[in-house]
């Protein structure tokens, strides 16, 4: 496909401008002219919109076919909330409008969603307060280890080290790490849960606290969650609950209730916002009790007369970690969005996800080889058979083929303590037909796997590009054209 | 999967070659394949100490970054500054060329724990 550039035709232009109004001509000094003039694309308005419909048809996104990415919870959007965060009372206001005078009482309908939404992820979490603010899962893990630093610190507690399983999200090491805390990996055992043994070993006065996804990256709900937690409270460390996988569990049960101190939601994950990276996201940190004076600002009270207002006199706050209040249009959808669903329809979103991943994981298993071979949360891991590996093929391979029968591949290669992992996340909202299909394909594609692998080495070969160089991308980066 | 006979071994699949008081460490064959092809190698510095299992360099590809730990107690003596601008040398001959860096053993005792060739034979059977 040509660029714009290439597209361009000298003096072809798509509006006509009206007079100007304004004085003309050149009144720059000479020597800041530039010698030629810029280079821009000349397209008729119609060459234009050609481009970029052509452009908008080779996107691939849930609103246009199967996206079983394990990890990031692919599931569909609801229109409606789209519709109600557009509501020009909500989509129109200015974040500066609550901090003028008298402008609080122009915002009360925006301060009340943000204080609704706290009361009801309070509610879902079992945790006692929430900030809004972190525009996204690994800021609101960076805050979190934040407002653990603040704890220990307010305490004289001196503690350096952070724990983590080895199967954890990489952005909680990282996350850990950027609030100045030393990580300590611990391993899991063959059933994919944490080694006990080896976190009693690292148990110690140094250790701040433990970063803990549950269901975990595999997909399991580790059986000793609440040992894990008394261990880590036994040295006052605090435990962080990475709500990444909570849309297996939401209405089920809380991860407050099993004694995690700290909690990050990612909202586009339980809540079907729209995802971080093409758009905004919103990772809200819940903690207990005892943490609630480290909360970020500004957090929105509730006066005696009923108003709302923001609150910035918090001493103890770790202080301000984002612009205004978070992102605000996308906690906007995911409240109308708990609220559409309620206790029931989130309770069904939780046993809808984990048995769609089951129903892949039954009808999957005599083909792939189950990571670990126990019933399963949201998301199901397989790895290749070992005649598939004998033949040559990669899991790359395999998702690869899967992207020639229109579907998006799986995850493949995280969680990185599984080799050749393929990790498939259906979730909630996908039809036993669509399941039906993917599923064929993946059979399919293990029969070739294992007979013919040479057909799975040129896939894909129907998209525009067929096996992008990685190494080479990786290696040679040119940011030049940007 | 190509083990090379008279080196020692760790179970996170570096290996050491030991002459005298110097070792010199890589990653197995093992663990490039598993990592596929590497983008980016970063180097300890010449000097640094480094006791067992401290995080001595860092190997990069396309799948995943994965630390590569110090299979012996010592001091950095010389790194391989070619895998800079080379790092796919660790793809190609990962226990000649593609060597990471030599160590000064400061501690003769932490080569006990290393396994010889069999062993690691043995070890990789087992995953």
């Amino acid at each position: 496909m040509k660029l714009l550039f290439e597209k361009s035709v000298s003096g072809r232009t798509g509006v006509l401008p009206g007079p100007s109004d304004v004085p003309t001509g050149v009144h720059i000094r000479e020597d800041r002219l530039r010698e030629q003039s810029a280079e821009m694309p000349e397209l008729s308005e119609l060459d234009v919109i050609r481009h970029f419909t052509e452009l908008s048809r080779r996107n691939f996104g849930v609103d246009t076919n199967f996206y079983p990415l394990g990890s990031c919870t692919m599931k569909y959007n609801p229109k409606v909330s789209e519709r109600i965060a557009g509501y020009p009372g909500l989509a129109h206001l200015h974040p500066l409008l609550p901090q003028l005078r008298r402008g609080g009482m122009l915002t009360q309908g925006a301060l009340a969603i943000l204080y609704d939404m706290d009361l009801l992820l309070r509610e879902i979490t079992g945790m006692a307060g929430f900030t809004m603010q972190p525009l996204a899962g690994a800021h609101g893990e960076l805050t979190g280890m934040m407002i653990m630093a603040a704890y220990h610190r307010d305490k004289g507690n001196k503690k350096s080290i952070v724990l983590a399983p080895d199967s954890a999200h990489g952005t909680n090491p990282a996350s850990a790490a950027i609030a100045g805390y030393r990580v300590v990996s611990i391993p899991s055992t063959d059933n994919g849960d944490m080694d006990l043994d080896a976190l009693k070993r690292e148990i110690n006065d140094q250790v701040a606290g433990i970063m803990l996804t549950c269901p975990s990256t595999l997909g399991l709900f580790d059986s000793h969650i609440q040992e894990i937690c008394d261990l880590v409270h036994s040295v006052d460390g605090l435990a962080y609950y990475d709500g990444a996988n909570l849309n297996a569990i939401v209405g089920k049960a809380r991860p407050g209730d099993f004694g995690f101190d700290i909690v990050h939601l990612n909202l586009h994950k339980t809540f079907a916002t729209p995802h971080g990276g093409g758009g905004p996201g919103a990772g809200p940190v819940g903690v207990k009790e005892k943490l609630l004076p480290y909360l970020p600002i500004s957090i929105v009270v509730k006066r005696n007369d009923g108003t709302f207002a923001l609150e910035y006199d918090r001493p103890k706050s770790i202080g301000y970690i984002a612009p205004f209040y978070g992102n605000f249009g996308i906690v906007v959808r995911a409240y109308a969005y708990i609220l559409m669903l309620g206790k029931a329809g989130l309770r069904h979103v939780a046993e809808t996800a984990v048995l769609n991943a089951n129903y892949l994981r039954a009808k999957l298993r005599p083909y792939y080889q189950p990571a670990v071979d126990r019933v399963c949360m949201h998301e199901c891991v397989f790895t290749t058979t070992e005649k598939m590996a004998a033949n040559g093929v990669h899991a790359l391979d395999i998702a690869k083929a899967l992207i020639d029968r229109g579907f998006h591949p799986p995850t493949v290669y995280f969680p990185i303590t599984v080799k050749e992992a393929i990790m498939i996340e259906p979730t909630e909202t996908e039809s036993k037909e669509t399941l039906d299909a993917f599923i064929e394909a993946m059979i399919e594609i293990a029969r070739l796997a294992e007979d013919e692998p040479e057909k799975l080495k040129t896939a894909p070969t129907t998209t525009p590009v067929s096996r992008p160089d990685e190494v080479a991308a990786a290696k040679n980066l040119n940011i030049a054209c940007l | 999967m190509a083990v090379s006979q008279g080196l020692l071994y760790t179970r996170d699949h570096e290996w050491a070659k030991v002459e005298g008081d110097t070792a010199t460490v890589g990653i197995t064959d093992y663990a490039q394949e598993q990592l596929g092809e590497l983008v980016f190698v970063e180097l300890p510095k010449v000097g640094k100490d480094f006791g067992v299992h401290k995080e001595l360099a860092v190997v990069e590809s396309s799948k995943a970054a994965s630390d590569v730990y110090c299979p012996v107690a010592g001091k950095v003596a010389a790194v391989n500054a070619e895998l800079e601008a080379k790092p796919e040398l660790i793809n190609e001959d990962c226990y000649g060329r593609g060597w990471i860096c030599k160590l000064k053993v400061t501690d003769q005792k932490s080569l006990q724990n290393l396994m010889d060739a069999a062993k690691y034979e043995e070890y990789l059977k087992t995953l």
